[in-house]
């Protein structure tokens, strides 16, 4: 999974005034002449300039090209980029600074090699890591953290790592997040002041998973393509095991469950199983321009040098939230996304979560998953006491009896649990659970066919 | 049955092409047609000042693959060809050229320039246009600011406008052709001793046919009005088993939730009554889009619908069953654009219009778009007008305040580099008595004065991606560009759309 650029940035101008100012003419502009909208914190002074230049940003992901560029090209000179990816052949068509000869080399190294090159002064430090293997401490260096991450777990990930860093007693530890996200012709770009405006996890709706197809339609009734193709993806694959591991970027696996999912729609007349499709639904593939990344990425960064340079208002406080949408004309919707009281990560309340009383633990914990409100894949649970522990294995072993217990039996209606799930950061979420139907005790049920 | 197996492509047992992984990422938006249309295309960047904007439109073409580009920069030229097939990545040659030689020897698919231009400038590029009748953006971008317009040559009209697929559900259950009637009878029939299996595997298009029939035999007539629609939904809902072990059918709740959407007649949309009330001149009329229009114009005043597009959206039923009901939609589709083909081939300049073009057209026919190439009527000050009436009430509705101000202020350094606020409010003031009194207008001015003609590298890159998306929306010709100015407000971080 590609990990879009983040970028952290600095402000520091190597080599003094006296270049800076014929080289950034256009800049000081409006760095050192007040405007109309400006606060009046806003100096114009050399003072302020020079720390804005100081701002340091952090930026990872598939946006992180453009988002380097821009923030080297916006006077930042200090900028640190995350991203564990190596180029793919199919990123060539949007991240202008990788080159066919580049294709296997790290993303992060690449760019920030490139970059600082091509703009003097601007110093680019790539990690090739995720974001996850690195610390509390690493991220209080920064000032401005921007993602253009490719997954909602790593953007949950880094939401709350950035909600639990904010220290009072220390305004250096609120950090600024910028997330910027694109698909096809669409996209958004957000500003999240942690602790203060509605965070990530707050808007978290706004991300609702695909529904997924009930595993008899895929064994028994497939009806369309995709039936067909995530039937080879998930059983057929898993009863023939033609490989040790699958893996979704080796054209052979590819391959192989094409040719599954052909002779499967071919027995039940359906029509439509291609081998771009059938990479589309196994890679779960989200189509990707240059034009609309350079359009979110861009926000991003205009949002990040409004913030470092306060030559404008930038968004945040009031509007948080910029949604584009480019396939039917040119569309943004530009609007204030409230913070929640509930919010599992930034509020204080526990979360309202209905749940049916009769579920097994078990099957609680799956539907987790598919809920928009928690998206939760590796949850641990706790109320009172532990209900289930993922992690370590002695402690799984402990809490295993408990999963196929019925949730009415281990807790009561109204009560708070505690989920965590390490993908997503030291967070506990916190929900208060509200029975949908009456718990029907341990009655035995007939077994329901679909 | 026999020609959905013809569909299947064969098994391919080597992956993707070369070409096919670069561009995986946007074939999937733009298919192959797209994709070839941008690889024939010659794009001419006229760029002057510092030209970040042009540049960055540009590198958004170039990445998805446009086949050629110039750049004219102040009287110098680059022509980059980027043919696709040459063994170097690309071939450059920089020639001294004036502008008006530039002309004289390319053919441009479509030209974007920036402002400020030179008048003269200008001048050359809008004869060139409508002579070629060549689309033609022009862009602005200062400091926090930037707008761009389109000048298209003529109509526009588009087949292919991609709409969301939620949108495109079709399935003509109010009139019913005699093969789906029958087959929702045959499935239906002793619908009460139904094993809970077969009840609980009824698509809901059938289960919808049934019980409109039983409604048409109760009240004559079908449900029409919100009353009846939900009085409709009811009986359907009691029609659900709920003695099983689930409590409930998923099929008849699909049914349920289908009512609303799907029990209602099909009406034209405003954009395909404006295509079929338009009147083409006589370069247009002969274009195949023109002539397919008419036939499709002539279908819907014989059976009052739009030919049917065919597709079903998937739902609860037994694969054979699905597979049928599609099959049953996909030849009524075939018929229809059989029925359209005919009067297409009967018209003088239909020969040679190939059927999978009117296909097409027939499945986008509720979709089809017309942009309006003609700049508008109305004037500055009349859509000035309009919009600071719009402000007034801004607090009421609770709408942005205008972004015409950015478009007026940016608009009065067209041809110079820069100006002091108190010029450009002058020159507004031309077109708008007392814009000096208006304190939007005021502060765009200021905010443009302030930036001294410099471009703001995040402005320009964005504005660059805007800009690439409506080049690759006119030379693809899908999805739908802007009518016709789109303004952007950096401080702010919004668009607006607005005809000028």
């Amino acid at each position: 999974m590609s990990q879009p650029v983040m970028v952290s940035g600095k402000l520091t101008t190597p080599g003094g005034s006296a270049m800076k100012k014929g080289r950034w003419t256009y800049l000081d502009n409006v760095r050192r002449n007040p405007g109309p909208f400006v606060s009046e914190e806003f100096t114009g002074s050399e003072e302020a300039v020079t720390a804005s230049e100081r701002v340091k940003v952090f930026g990872a992901g598939g946006l992180g090209c453009e988002i380097l560029k821009n923030l080297a090209l916006s006077g930042f000179q200090d900028i640190h980029v995350i991203d564990m990816d190596t180029i793919d052949v199919s990123n060539l068509n949007r991240q202008f600074l990788f080159r066919a000869s580049d294709v296997g080399s790290s993303k992060a190294e690449c760019a920030a090699r490139f970059v600082e090159k091509r703009v003097k002064g601007c110093s680019i430090t790539p990690h090739n890591c995720k974001i996850q293997d690195k610390d509390d401490d690493f991220y209080m260096q920064f000032n401005i953290i921007i993602c253009g991450l490719d997954s909602i777990e790593a953007r949950r990930w880094i939401n709350s790592t950035l909600v639990n860093l904010v220290d009072p007693e220390n305004e250096d530890s609120l950090k600024p997040l910028i997330d910027g996200g694109t698909e096809g012709f669409k996209g958004q770009a957000r500003v999240i002041f942690p602790t203060m405006t509605s965070c990530i996890e707050c808007q978290l709706d706004m991300h609702a998973p695909r529904a997924a197809v009930p595993l008899c339609t895929l064994a028994s009734i497939p009806r369309q393509p995709e039936h067909c193709i995530e039937w080879a993806h998930i059983i057929a694959w898993e009863n023939e095991k033609p490989f040790p591991a699958l893996d979704n970027d080796d054209p052979e696996h590819i391959t192989w469950l094409f040719q599954k999912a052909l002779a499967r729609a071919k027995e039940f007349n359906i029509s439509g199983v291609t081998y771009s499709l059938t990479q589309g639904v196994v890679k779960n593939i989200i189509p990707a321009i240059a034009s609309t990344n350079a359009i979110i990425a861009a926000s991003c960064c205009n949002e990040a040098f409004k913030i470092a340079t306060q030559t404008n208002p930038c968004l945040g406080f009031e509007e948080n939230y910029m949604m584009y949408t480019g396939d039917a004309g040119v569309y943004t919707y530009t609007f204030k996304h409230e913070k929640k009281d509930d919010c599992p990560v930034c509020g204080n309340l526990a979360r309202d979560l209905e749940v049916d009383p009769n579920l097994t633990l078990e099957e609680f914990i799956a539907s987790l998953a598919e809920r928009a409100e928690a998206q939760l894949k590796k949850p641990s649970i706790r109320a009172e006491k532990t209900l289930y522990m993922q992690s370590p294995p002695s402690l799984e072993e402990q809490t295993r009896p408990n999963l196929i217990k019925k949730i009415g039996e281990l807790v009561g209606n109204g009560d708070e649990i505690g989920v965590t799930d390490p993908s997503l950061g030291a967070v506990n979420f916190k929900y208060r659970l509200k029975f949908s139907k009456e718990y029907r005790g341990n009655a035995i049920e007939t077994a329901s066919a679909s | 049955m026999t020609e959905v197996i013809l569909d299947q492509t064969p098994p391919i047992l080597h992956g993707p092409s070369a070409k096919e992984k670069k561009y995986d990422r946007q074939l999937r938006l733009w298919a192959a047609t797209g994709q070839k249309a941008l690889e024939d295309s010659h794009v001419l960047l006229l760029n002057s000042g510092s030209g970040t904007v042009g540049v960055e439109a540009l590198k958004n073409l170039v990445l998805p693959g446009i086949g050629k580009f110039t750049i004219a920069d102040d009287m110098i030229v680059e022509e980059v060809d980027l043919g696709m097939s040459k063994a170097s990545p690309f071939t450059s040659e920089k020639q001294e050229k004036s502008i008006g030689e530039l002309f004289e020897h390319d053919k441009f698919t479509l030209i974007m320039y920036s402002l400020p231009i030179k008048a003269e400038n200008l001048a050359i590029v809008q004869d060139y246009t409508k002579r070629h009748k060549v689309p033609a953006i022009s862009i602005h971008s200062a400091g926090f600011y930037s707008y761009f317009k389109i000048h298209l040559p003529g109509s526009f009209p588009i087949v292919d406008t991609h709409p969301d697929i939620s949108a495109t559900t079709d399935l003509r259950l109010l009139s019913p052709w005699p093969e789906l009637s029958q087959f929702a009878e045959g499935l239906t029939e002793n619908l009460e001793d139904q094993s809970l299996h077969d009840h609980g595997h009824i698509p809901y298009v059938v289960i919808l046919l049934h019980y409109l029939a039983r409604w048409k035999e109760a009240h004559g007539t079908l449900p029409s009005n919100f009353k009846e629609k939900t009085a409709f939904r009811s009986t359907v809902a009691a029609g659900m088993r709920t003695d099983n072990a689930e409590g409930g059918e998923e099929n008849f709740e699909e049914a349920v939730g289908a009512v609303v959407k799907t029990i209602s007649l099909p009406s034209l949309s405003s954009s395909v009554r404006e295509v079929f009330g338009y009147q083409p001149d006589e370069t247009e009329s002969s274009t195949s889009f023109w002539v397919i229009a008419d036939a499709i114009k002539t279908f819907h005043t014989k059976h009052n619908a739009l030919p049917l597009p065919g597709s079903v959206p998937d739902m609860k039923a037994q694969s054979t069953v699905y597979v049928q009901l599609q099959n049953i939609y996909k030849a009524k589709a075939r018929q229809d654009a059989a029925e359209v083909l005919e009067t297409v081939r009967s018209h003088p300049g239909g020969k040679d219009i190939p059927a999978t073009e009117v296909e097409l057209f027939c499945k986008n026919a509720a979709f089809i778009k017309l942009i309006h190439g003609t700049t508008s009527a109305s004037s500055i000050l009349e859509v000035a007008k309009a919009e600071f009436a719009n402000d007034e009430s801004a607090a009421l509705t609770q709408m942005p305040l205008s972004l015409l101000p950015i478009y007026l202020s940016l608009g009065a350094t067209s041809h110079v580099n820069s100006a002091t606020a108190s010029d450009i409010v002058a020159k507004i003031g031309k077109d708008i008595p007392e814009a000096d009194s208006n304190p939007s207008i005021v502060n765009a001015a200021e905010e443009v004065a302030r930036a001294n003609g410099g471009e703001l590298h995040n402005i320009s890159a964005l504005t660059g991606g805007m800009v690439a998306q409506e080049v690759i929306k006119i030379i693809t010709k899908q999805y739908i560009p802007i009518d016709n100015t789109c303004i952007f407000d950096g401080i702010t971080s919004r668009t607006q759309v607005l005809r000028t």
